[in-house]
């Protein structure tokens, strides 16, 4: 069973490195780019056969390693 | 008195953290981070500088899970002192040993140079060898240095007077000018200056020794 995390910065805390993305699609001539937000997206293959158990797991990784929940808040799907 | 100085994979100040805490008067015991023990006696733990694990997934996060990680945070419990610097900063951080977490930088680059720093509060093992409101220069090496932290956490440590050093002129867009924070009960500090890099006068000045000195005086008087 696969599992896909994304982790975002959460909303409210300045993503620097999208905000230099903005700028940069802006000189690149792409108008109208309000905002820009950059996270990362993690795929986990697990041994899990069990949905549940997976997305219990993959949470607690989330909480222990994966995301720096003080900053970063995840979604988890179950693939 | 006794410092254990941790290395992890890129870590790269272990050597200088090592011989600075040697410079000031402690025995010191070099610690592996697959080590799940530290040596008997160790009275200061310093996480050094670097890029442990090539600072994947989050700067210091891996390093943070590490076997050795379990007997620095039973140490910090204990009362123990612990010292990070730098990437150190960030391991504990990641640790939970200290409130917050260190973003990238504002401006997005790395940033090596030396800043003055305002010691915002000598009442600490770590600076009281210092004059409060002293201006010390210090080196800074380091990209995710941007201490960030909530509203409430950032009063709390201003109204605790947990602010160790500030930055003289921001460089990374750290909130309150934070360079060095510190725990609750005083004994852990995390600092992104090097003062490991400033313990000779020979290479880049000696005002990075007050920090060690003062641990050890704090130590003697224990």
């Amino acid at each position: 069973m696969k599992a896909r995390v994304t982790v975002m910065l959460k909303a409210g805390v300045l993503d620097v490195q999208g905000e230099a993305v903005r700028h940069a699609l802006g000189s690149l001539g792409f108008a109208g780019v309000n905002g820009v937000r950059q996270g990362k997206v993690i795929e986990l293959d697990l041994a899990e056969t069990d949905a549940a158990k997976a997305r219990a797991s993959v949470t607690a990784m989330c909480d222990k390693l994966l995301a720096n929940v003080v900053i970063e808040s995840y979604q988890i799907e179950i693939l | 008195m006794k410092a254990a100085v941790i290395t992890f994979p890129g870590s790269n100040c272990d050597r200088d953290l090592a011989v600075a805490f040697e410079h000031a008067g402690f025995d010191v015991a070099r610690v592996w981070h697959k080590d799940t023990d530290l040596p008997a006696g160790v009275d200061v733990v310093g996480v050094p500088g670097g890029f442990s694990f090539g600072d994947y997934l989050r700067c210091g996060a891996i390093a943070a899970q590490s076997p050795i990680a379990g007997a620095v945070r039973q140490h910090a419990a204990k009362g123990g002192y612990v010292l990070g610097i730098c990437n150190g900063f960030q391991v504990i951080t990641e640790m939970g040993l200290l409130p917050g977490v260190l973003m990238r930088n504002s401006g997005l680059k790395f940033i090596c140079k030396s800043v003055d720093l305002v010691v915002a509060s000598a009442a600490s093992p770590f600076t009281s060898a210092y004059a409060a409101a002293q201006t010390i220069s210090l080196p800074i090496a380091h990209h995710d240095g941007n201490y960030t932290i909530d509203a409430d956490g950032l009063a709390r440590l201003q109204g605790e007077d947990r602010v160790a050093l500030r930055y003289s002129a921001n460089p990374n867009g750290s909130m309150g000018d934070i360079a060095g924070v510190l725990s609750e009960n005083r004994r852990v500090l995390g600092m992104m200056p090097h003062p490991e890099r400033a313990v000779d006068a020979r290479v880049g000045g000696t005002d990075g020794a007050g920090v060690f000195t003062s641990l050890l005086g704090e130590m003697a008087l224990a």
